[in-house]
Order: structure tokens, then sequence, then C-alpha cells
């Protein structure tokens, strides 16, 4: 196809989106030199704001999405704010590693111009994020928000930009896509100009990112299993539970979807569930949830991300006063069972099971249906059981006797405190870990000869970027807008420079 | 053989024999004698071939013309979609796109500005400034500078250089006075008179090699167009439209002028007009009566369009972001090539993307020109400054290219440099 042909089915609003990846490539060009400490000034500063923010845009996710817990929001944002500088205050993602004894010399390069998208469920947290790691790790950043949380993204994103800048990122470092649309969203991620994509959001949105031809770091969807074995202490087990279904009403991918309970005490779990805010469901309750939550077997959207007397009121059920999460007990996790499967509202899946080994299988029964890759949890003193829970279910973290929403996050656990969770080869992802730093930026391995008779050399105290003078480094805006320097000094310099070069010259013709 | 579908061409040879016969002898011969043997094939972005397939890197624009680069896609889309409902309109009506272009002008200049005048090209576009600066003044005479270009229409010749009106027996010294740039006093004396309509000014004169106006001079001038009574005509043919990091570069001189004229780059190189923007002052005619000025093809509405398409584009706050990266990258490059040959690159006129190279020889634009098209770049001379090569990148370069140009230019510089003072390039000694 022509340019020209390209371009007349370009949807609206591509040709000046990809002029924002254009500008943030050169912000990354000029990002790259900077020094950790500079970097630093800036990830503080944008941090700083998104933590005064964190209400306010809490509020106004909830308000703008319908989804979710104004409250648990800001604890995400300030989560995802300070919380995410403090984890990684300290770390040096700008400067070169040095192992004399390797002798190897390490060069950090960061990804250049990442483009983000963020989902309507954790809309602000994920800006936040994303654009906090970006620039520790000194990349560019354009975000694209879900159209179903565009106005509080925008203008999140908006004010972090102007921190970024005023703290001295580059010009264009964090922009926003403020329209955006799905085939807008697709150009960007093949776009040559992107380095990277960051894909959270549902799989028909990751696997585009994946098919796009850029490296994505693209994670799949949650269906989160949490065993609760006869070990576990299951006062604090269905506190925990409880806690972790309600919070931010279950609109995140890590919060348990069914927890499966030894039989041996299955009675008296369904008792803590009760007093911590649960309310198991009798079956004729089951039913009406089934049909009235899942009709015609798909979960009602219109539902994600409500509070449990809204989801008790959909069903036409009458709850006790207080209840934050419902729990519906049933007997197969298999795909035709609408409870089996990924629940972004706090209705809680429960199934009974003989012993530890079945409820192993039916972990991997309810992972089968949906999420594989992503988490699990347990509830257990037998480190046996955890041990054998780890390895058979295909996930990649497990969270032990804490809640899942924040524990797989990272953000009550020693996981990487995070917003994506990376799913691995079971979940169709390139990463396992949970989105880091690390993530955005690669290393240049400088390699000497193993040989022991060659010596390594001595780089500590060398700044890659001036190691050399180099003459296209970017002017800084000062200069550019009128020099700040005194002009009889560079044009001192310059005559001193044309003395020696003609001198030079002089010598080489005489010879 | 090559076959464009819409003619050919046995060889290259054949082509520039027929340019030579059917066309203009001198214009293809100076060319080939300089050492550029370019005919310009396929086209896209900031690249164009040869027709023997050689690939160019174009600093040289058409004056920013392809200032958004050539058959630039958003561009081709917009006059593509334009062609299904309008053509050029008729020019003795109220028109749709004429009118939607002049708001959206006026909307970018000055809060003076109030009117669009349209014409074909940017020559005729700077004859109805003169023609309306005349009638509003209700004199004749206007003032330029010396080695200024404004085209070569039957007024605009008058202002430049008498190498090509007296070609055409069309000097008129009487009503064309010329003052040199950065000279006050002598603007000061040939307005003191009161006489003049008015001052014609290129905010950057491009084809003298981009001087750099002196701190103050612009507003300077019109200042004194003020306490004389002479209107004031930026030409910014050239200097518009982003390139100074400005959409106008007679903005950044603190300079609300009376007229402002827009060629070139406002059409992308894709349905050209031209654009005269007056003050109400200056509407008088447009009164008195409209039909004064007629060009049947001034303000043809495709043009309109897509130059509705090129505002709206260079207003984008991320194309001022990039222009302001440009210009840096291009600084600090330019300055360490000069670094290099200080004896030899005498000069760096920059102002944004608007940049002149400044060579130690009476001709050394022409050489250096020369030597970068020989090393893939396409830069012009000064016409009017020989010394000076015009260096016009675009306002949507990435890094990438700009790295190719200037590691083009640097070599091409050291070419230059060996073969006029005879010695190995400093380049090719220390490599
Ligand atoms: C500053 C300036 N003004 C006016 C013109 C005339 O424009 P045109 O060639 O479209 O008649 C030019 C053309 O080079 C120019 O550079």
């Amino acid at each position: 196809m022509s340019v020209a042909e390209l371009a007349r089915h370009e949807p609206p609003g591509v040709p000046r989106a990809r002029m924002m990846l254009q500008r943030a490539h050169w912000a990354a060009t000029a990002f790259a030199r900077y020094d950790n400490e500079r970097v630093w000034r800036i990830v503080e500063a944008v941090a700083e704001r998104a933590y005064a923010d964190a209400e306010e845009f809490g509020e106004w996710a909830v308000r703008e999405t319908g989804m979710g817990v104004a409250e648990h929001k800001r604890v995400k944002n300030e989560l995802c704010s300070k919380g995410i500088v403090e984890a990684y205050r300290g770390q040096d993602f700008a400067g070169p590693r040095i192992d004399a004894s390797r002798k190897l010399l390490e060069l950090p390069h960061p990804a250049g111009v990442v483009f983000a998208l963020a989902p309507s469920t954790n809309p602000v947290s994920t800006i936040n994020f994303k654009i906090l790691l970006s620039l520790m790790t000194r990349n560019a950043i354009v975000v694209s928000p879900h159209p179903l949380a565009r106005e509080c993204c925008v203008e999140a994103a908006r004010r972090l930009a102007a921190a970024a800048v005023r703290a001295g990122a580059p010009d264009g470092a964090v922009q926003v896509v403020e329209e955006p649309t799905i085939p807008l969203i697709e150009s960007l991620m093949a776009d040559e100009t992107t380095d990277v994509i960051l894909a959270t959001g549902g799989t028909a949105v990751v696997r585009a990112a994946y098919r796009s031809g850029n490296p994505a770091i693209g994670v799949g969807p949650g269906n989160v299993p949490a065993l609760v074995d006869a070990t576990a202490d299951l006062a604090a087990a269905a506190r925990k539970l409880i806690d972790s279904k309600a919070f931010d009403n279950s609109i995140l991918c890590t919060n348990e979807s069914v927890a499966i309970v030894e039989e041996s005490v299955a009675a008296v779990f369904a008792k803590e569930l009760q007093k911590a805010g649960g309310h198991v469901l009798d079956e004729t309750e089951v039913e009406q949830v089934r049909e009235r939550l899942f009709p015609a077997g798909r979960i009602r959207l219109d539902l994600l991300g409500k509070d449990a007397s809204a989801l008790a009121a959909a069903a036409e059920l009458r709850v006790p006063q207080g209840t934050r999460v419902l729990v519906a007990p049933f007997a197969l996790a298999v795909p035709e069972e609408p409870l089996a499967r990924e629940k972004l509202f706090p209705l809680l899946g429960l199934v009974t099971v003989p012993d530890v080994q079945r409820g192993i299988q039916t972990a991997q029964a309810v992972l089968r249906i949906g999420g594989a890759g992503h988490s699990a949890v347990i509830h257990s003193r037998n480190p046996r059981a955890i041990m054998a829970y780890g390895v058979a279910v295909p996930v990649l973290r497990v969270a032990v006797n804490v809640g899942g929403s924040t524990g797989s996050a990272g953000f009550d656990t020693a996981l990487a405190p995070s917003m994506t969770i990376g799913t691995g080869f079971y979940g169709r992802s390139s990463v396992a870990e949970n989105l880091e730093p690390a993530h955005l930026v690669q290393w240049t391995r400088v390699a000497y000869a193993s040989d022991r008779s060659v010596p390594f050399d001595e780089f500590e105290g060398i700044d890659p970027w001036s190691a050399l003078p180099d003459a296209r480094a970017a002017v800084t805006r000062a200069s550019a807008n009128g020099d700040a320097t005194d002009p009889r000094d560079a044009d001192l310099v310059r005559e001193e420079i044309r003395r020696i070069v003609v001198e030079e010259l002089r010598e080489l013709v005489g010879r | 053989m090559y076959d464009y579908g819409f003619f050919s061409y046995s060889s290259k040879e054949d082509m520039l024999e027929r340019s030579r016969a059917f066309w203009n002898p001198n214009k293809t011969d100076f060319w080939q004698e300089s050492g550029i043997d370019l005919v310009i094939d396929r086209r896209e972005g900031y690249l164009f071939w040869d027709m023997d397939g050689r690939r160019l890197i174009d600093i040289h624009l058409n004056g920013g013309t392809y200032n958004l680069g050539h058959r630039n896609p958003e561009l081709i889309a917009t006059l593509e979609q334009a062609m299904q409902r309008f053509d050029i309109g008729n020019h003795h009506f109220p028109a749709l796109a004429r009118t939607a272009l002049a708001e959206a002008l006026v909307a970018t200049c000055a809060p003076n500005m109030r009117r669009v005048i349209y014409g074909s090209g940017g020559g005729e576009a700077i004859d109805i400034a003169i023609k309306t600066a005349r009638h509003t003044r209700g004199c004749r005479k206007i003032v330029s500078i010396a080695k200024a270009y404004h085209g070569h229409t039957g007024l605009a010749v008058g202002t430049g250089d008498d190498r090509f009106s007296k070609l055409f027996l069309a000097d008129r010294p009487d009503e064309f006075v010329q003052v040199p740039f950065n000279d006050l006093e002598a603007m000061e004396e040939a307005l003191r008179g009161r006489d003049v309509a008015a001052v014609i000014m290129e905010t950057i004169p491009a084809t003298y090699g981009f001087p750099l106006p002196e701190p103050g001079y612009l507003r300077a001038v019109k200042d004194l167009c003020e306490r004389y009574d002479a209107l004031y005509i930026a030409d910014e043919v050239q200097t518009g439209l982003m390139r100074t990091g400005e959409m106008w570069g007679i903005a950044k001189a603190g300079v609300e002028p009376d007229i402002l004229v827009i060629g070139k780059g406002i059409t992308g190189g894709l349905y050209p007009i031209a654009c005269v923007v007056v003050s109400e002052e200056c509407s008088g005619w447009l009164k008195e009566d409209g039909f004064g000025h007629i060009s049947t093809g001034g303000g043809a509405e495709l043009g309109c369009v897509v130059a509705l398409k090129v505002i709206e584009i260079c207003g984008r706050p991320e194309v001022r972001s990039m222009v302001h990266y440009i210009s840096d990258r291009f600084q600090s490059g330019l300055r360490a090539i000069q670094d290099l040959y200080p004896d030899w690159l005498v000069g760096i006129r920059q102002d944004g993307v608007v940049i002149g190279l400044e060579f130690d020889h009476p001709t050394g634009a022409k050489l250096v020109m020369k030597h970068l098209y020989a090393n893939g770049v396409w830069a012009i001379f000064s016409t009017l400054d020989p010394r000076v090569l015009q260096y016009k990148p675009g306002i949507l370069l990435g890094p990438e290219l700009v790295d190719e140009i200037l590691d083009r230019t640097e070599v091409a510089v050291a070419a230059a440099y060996a073969e006029v003072f005879r010695t190995p390039s400093r380049r090719l000694v220390t490599a």
C-alpha cells in the first residue's frame, strides 16, 4: 500500500498520535543521557504530585468508571506513587555497573519510547505506575487510557507530565493520548517509533500488542484460586480473603476468584467467612446469582466493580447488613460454571474438597478456565502443602497467608510492587515477574577476555556520556533559547580551537 | 527506458536534452555545470531520488515548501478527500474553503490582523501586498532590503536584485528603493520623506543567505514605519510555519506587521496557493472594490483545504517541541563541524531550522553544495551571496536523519575545504 493509501485508511487521530511518538523519541534521546541524580529528582517530584492527588483521582476514577471504591483507589494511587518510589529509591538504572571480578562493564540503555495502556479497572494507579517506572529508567512514555477512564487518566497524566518537566525531564517525556480508540491504539502499537508496549487490559488488547510486531510486555487476565487447608488459621484466612475480595470491589486481577476449602474445616471456615463480612449463599440463592448476575452464562458488565449490596440487589437477594462479599458455593470447576470464572466484583466462589491434593486439582481446574500464569493464594501452615501447591498450580506467584489483591501485587510481600502482573509463558506473556523498572532498561555488556593475563580497566568515576567530549550532545534548552553563558566566552574558546587547528594543519601541510 | 506512465525518456541524457530543447536551456545547463545532475524522481518525506536511483536528503525544501516533508501523508489524504467534493472553486463568489482558511489564518496572527487575500503563488501575493499598501497609503514608493528576494512577478521583482528586473526592463528605481540590511540609518533616510507606502522585509532574508537581523532591528524598522507613515509588509514565505519555532517568525521579533505574506509551505507542495493577511486599515479596497485584484487560481479551494491542515499540523504542541529538539541538535552538530574547520565554515546563522552556513570563499557555498550533493544531501547556495549555503531542514525530522545529515555535511565540508585549500581534509588525515 502506498503512503497515501495508508494515510487515507488511517483512523482519525492517528497521524497526530504518531507525532506524539516522534516527540517522545526526541525526548528519549535527550533523556538517555541523564545521570541518576537528575533522574531521581524527576521521579521524586512526579511521585510527590501523584501522591498529593491520590484521593482526588480515587474519587474521580470511581465517578467516571462507576467501578471500585474511592477510598481503596486512593490507597492504590498512593502505593503507586510514594510506595513505588520507596521500593526503588537508591537504585540506579542510569549509571554503569562495574564487575571487576568478571571483567564486565555494563552500560544501561533505556527502551526509548514506551507506549503504555492503562485499563479501566485500575486507571490512575496504572498510569502513575507506568509513568514512574519509565522515568526511573529514562524512558519517554506515551500513555493511552482506557476509553471508559479517559478523563481522569488524561488529567492525571497531564499533571504528571507537567511535574516531570518542571523537575527537569526533557520536554515530551510524558504524554497522553487524549482520544483513544481501538484502531488508533493498534496503529500506535505497530508504529516503528514505539520501542516497547506495556499492555495491561483485556486479552484482546494484549494479544494485539504481541501481534503488533513490536516488543511488548503484555499480561493476561487472572482467575485466582485460594486454597484453605486444614492447617490454616481459619479466622485470619477468612478475614484476609474477605478484605481482599472487598478491596476496591474486586476490580483488580489479583483478587481471589474461588476459595477452595478442605472438607474437614469447611463448616468452621464458612462461619469465619460470615463473621468477616461474607454472606454464604444457599442453593436457591446461588441459582438466583447464576441467573441474574450471569444471564446466558455471561457476567453482567454493568456490575463490574460494584459492591456486595448492589450485587445482592441485582440478584434480588436479601443479605445481612454489612455484607461485604457474597460467597457462592458450587461443586465443580468446569468451563460452563460461571462461578468458576474471573469475577471482578465481590462474589467469591467456594468449592469444598476432601483433601489438599484434590484442592490442588481444583485450583488447576480453575486456572484451566482462565488466568493461567497469573496468581494464586494459599492459606496454610504446612510447608509441604505450600510447596506442592506452588509447583502444581500453573501460576507464577503464590501469595501465602495474605490477601491476593495486595499480596500478589507486591504491596505486602517481597514481590515487586506492581500494577502489571507478568503471566509468563503460561499466560502467553514475555515476562514472568511483576513489572518493574528493570524490564524497561537493557544493558550493553562490555566483556574482556577471561584469560587471566588480560587486565581489566579502571572505570570507576567515569561518566559514560562525558567520557569523551561529544559533539552532538543536545545543548540545553536554556542555551537554545538565548545563551545562558556569555557568548564572548564561547568566542574565545572557538578562537583558541581555531588557532590550534590552523597550527596543526600548517604542520601537516609543511610535512 | 524510463517509463513514468504519463511520459517516458530513453535515458537521463535524453531527458536533459529534451529539457534544454523544450524547457530552459540555460537553467538545465547551469546545474550540469555546477556538478548537480539532478532530475528529481520519486519523493517521500525528507527524501527524494534522482531518476538514476540515487537517494538524496532534501534540506532545500524549496525554501520551506516541503517543511512537512514531500508528499506528507496527512496532506495527501486531506487533498484526496477534498477532491471528493471541491475543485478550485469560483474566485468571484464567497467560498467555503477560502473563508474557512482565512478565519484560521487570522487566528494565528497578531490581533491587528483581519482579512486574507489570496494569490496563486508567493510572487503574486507580494504583488497583492504592494498593491494593497499603495492603495492604503496613496503613494507608490516601496522600500526593500538590498539583496532581498520577494519573487519575480510584476511588482515583486522590483523589490529585488536588479539582475532580474533589468533583464525584463522592469526596474523602476524611482518606485523601489533599497537599503542595506541591519542599517537603521539608511532605513530612516529612506522613510524620512514620508512618501513611502511600505517597507517590505523578509524576516530573515533567505536568498541573501539568512543574515540574522540584529536584536531589535525589525522592531526598530517597524517603529520607523510608524513614525513616517509607512506600512510594514512581513514576507513570511520562508520564515513562517514554525520554521523559527513560532508560527510566524515576525512574532518572535515582537512586530505586528500591517501585511503578512504567506506562501510555499502553506500547501505543502501539493496544491499551491499563497495568502496575504491584512489589518483592518489595509482592508480598504476589499470594501471599496473587491474585484480590485482578480486571480482565477488564487486561493484555489483545494489548496485552501490543504492549507487548513498545514496550519493545524504546525500548531500542534508536538511540532513545536520537535522543532526545538531538531534545531538544538543542528546547532551543536554544526558547531562541532565548525570547530574542525574554523577558518572555512566561518559563520553559522541560525534561527530554529532556518540556517545559513557561511564559508570563507567567494563561492564557497556552491562548492559545499556540490560536495553535499555527491554525498547524498541536496541543499542550495544563496543566489545573492554564494558564500552562504542555505541549510533548511524540515520540522518533522527524527534524530536518526538529523545525525545522518550532519555526518554527510561534515564529509562534504571537509571535501570542499580540501578542494579550496588543496590540502587533505582534516577528516581524512585524522581518520
Ligand atoms: C521570501 C520569499 N518571498 C517570495 C517568494 C516568491 O514566491 P513564489 O516563488 O511562490 O512566487 C519567495 C520564493 O523563493 C521567497 O523566498
